[in-house]
């Protein structure tokens, strides 16, 4: 558990970046420090290990009051990791990653087993570990931070907007990821980032602050987006609100149609009989996993990928009611393609049928 | 070419006392202006006196300094000493920018990063910035040792013995050909400090030059 009780930080020319902020990160989860610039998210990250002193008020660390340690032994004890990664050109992927358990007084070997199941377990292949860091990709760069924070296995990871400096695909992954490490981690995370959507994917608790550094709002991500504390909150959080809060909201038993399917490479005939009329027809692949759509109508020999019209979401069974919307509201054909885990068509699910679901349960749960 | 000949084992240690002459105060004038070149990087209300006051220091026309070397330092006046602590001033005044330069080219989110780590100071300034300044401050030393090797040869004019000599020789006696094996002496001595120097630097910096495959 981190807190930070009543943390001030005035500058000398007598600007307040951080203005007696309260807020108690709990032990396990990841907390999203969020806001405009200015607002003071990454000073309050900094006053975290240190890197910036508080002006007043304290934080401890499970009860430990920070300033009384040295700072130093504070910040080995805390992972670190910046945008673009901060990494140390001058050493390889490897030493840069050895370079805190090696601070620490591990041996070599040691060191170096760790950081080599590290790259593993942040999705980096063993054979970069004797690359210098301008010899990788930036996402790749981005991921040997992330193992270089993690070596020592602190409790405590402070993230200063670690994805912001690549493209949105790569960032994406890179979010899943995290998600998928940190399930399986469970470190204590404050996470800064000026993108509300991604506060709101990765956050357990999100906390919004304003100019000045003070906090507008802290909630779970489902809460913040049904009911914002005031109007700061709500254009910070931006449109499609409502939309966005069915994410967090698990579809309950959706009715699902089974859903006439041919495979790929069937002739025209056969499409045109199995569809029976119907406009859309839904063409899977040999593992029965959906790969898109065709007008039957409009074929003249076989079903080939290039007749496929592949605008329609895919929805997991027993995902969320977003997602089941979103697969409705996309297919060409307006029924939503639910998959199981493995990517097997399951049936499809209507847009009527899933906000009857929504209308049933007024407002998003949390 | 028959001179050139015939004096080479006298050509071979006068070249050995230059090289000498000029490769001492650059690694004497490199020890003094890192920790100068540090301080007016680390602090900023100093670099400006720092750097424009050791620069000032070249300024000092070369024979002035060998002359004055001897009152300042109370040595006899054909002691090498005064040449070697004179070139180590005149590398500090060229080295000291450019240390704080290399020190300022360090990316800023490295230092910090190291800094979170928990990298002290001195283990950073060692295992990080200084590193990562290599590449500016071997620039800066091979001008160090092109200019050592050329006012090394001034020093001839008080009577200490280097290629400087042979111009003094030469022109006493009106004979070129000593003239010319000074120069073109000076110019290999020059030439070969600087290969040493581009080697070790890359030596130093393997990464700089592993092109970007991903």
């Amino acid at each position: 558990m981190i807190n930070l009780l009543g943390v001030t930080k005035v500058y000398p020319g007598g600007t307040t970046a951080v203005g007696d902020l309260t807020l108690a990160m709990p032990t396990g989860q990841t907390t999203v420090l969020v806001g405009p610039s200015g607002c003071g998210k990454t000073t309050t990250l900094r006053m975290i290990n240190r890197m910036i002193e508080p002006t007043g008020g304290r934080i401890e660390i499970d009860g430990v009051n920070t300033a009384d340690l040295e700072p130093g032994e504070l910040r080995r004890g805390i992972g670190y990791v910046i945008q673009g990664g901060g990494l140390f050109p001058h050493r390889t992927v490897l030493d840069n990653i050895m370079t805190v358990p090696l601070l620490l007084g591990w041996d070599r070997r040691r060191a170096k087993s760790v950081a080599t199941e590290l790259m593993e377990r942040v999705g980096l292949t063993a054979s970069l570990a004797r690359r210098y860091p301008n010899e990788l990709s930036g996402g790749q760069q981005q991921r040997v931070g992330v193992a270089r924070a993690l070596a020592a296995d602190p409790p405590v990871m402070l993230m200063d907007e670690p994805f912001s400096a690549v493209d949105p695909v790569v960032r994406e992954q890179l979010q899943d990821e995290f998600l998928r490490l940190q399930a399986e981690l469970g470190k204590t995370i404050v996470f800064v980032t000026h993108d509300i959507d991604e506060a709101i994917k990765l956050g357990d608790q999100v906390a919004v602050l304003r100019v000045g550094g003070a906090l507008a709002q802290l909630a779970a991500p489902a809460e913040l987006l049904a009911d914002p504390a005031d109007d700061f909150v709500a254009d910070f959080l931006g449109h499609d609100r409502g939309y966005r809060g069915l994410g967090f909201a698990a579809a309950p038993a959706l009715p699902i149609s089974a859903e006439p399917v041919v495979a790929l490479g069937a002739s025209a005939e056969d499409a045109r009989r199995v569809a029976a009329g119907a406009s859309w027809l839904l063409v899977v692949d040999d593992a029965s996993a959906p790969v898109g759509w065709v007008r039957p109508s409009a074929l003249s020999g076989r079903v080939e990928p290039s007749d496929l019209h592949r605008g329609g979401t895919l929805a997991r069974l027993g995902g969320t009611l977003r997602a089941a919307l979103d697969a409705a509201l996309s297919a060409p054909s307006r029924r939503g393609v639910l998959v199981d885990d493995d990517g097997r068509l399951v049936g499809t699910v209507r847009a009527a049928d899933v906000l009857a679901e929504i209308e049933r349960e007024p407002g998003v749960r949390p | 070419m028959t001179w050139f000949l015939g004096h080479l084992p006298q050509l071979g240690s006068l070249l050995l006392t230059h090289a000498v002459l000029a490769v001492i105060p650059l690694l004497v004038g490199l020890a003094v202006a890192l920790p100068l070149g540090w301080l007016a990087q680390r602090y900023r209300w100093l670099r400006a006196p720092l750097v424009a006051g050791t620069g000032l220091l070249y300024t000092i026309p070369s024979l002035a300094l060998f002359v004055l070397m001897p009152l300042v330092l109370g040595t006899g006046i054909l002691d090498p000493i005064n040449v070697v602590i004179a070139l180590s001033v005149y590398t500090v005044a060229l080295l000291v920018r450019t240390v704080a330069d290399g020190l300022a080219a360090v990316p800023d989110e490295v230092v910090q990063a190291a800094t979170a780590m928990g990298v002290g100071p001195a283990r950073r300034f060692f295992t990080v910035e200084l590193p990562l300044a290599v590449p500016v401050i071997a620039a800066g030393l091979r001008v160090a040792a092109v200019s050592n090797v050329s006012v090394v040869s001034v020093a001839a004019l008080l009577g200490i013995a280097q290629l400087g000599s042979l111009f003094t020789d030469g022109f006493a006696r009106d004979f070129v050909d000593p003239i010319l094996v000074g120069i073109v002496a000076c110019m290999v001595l020059a030439l070969t400090l600087d290969v040493v120097i581009l080697s070790l630097s890359r030596v130093l910096t393997p990464w700089t030059r592993r092109g970007r495959t991903a």
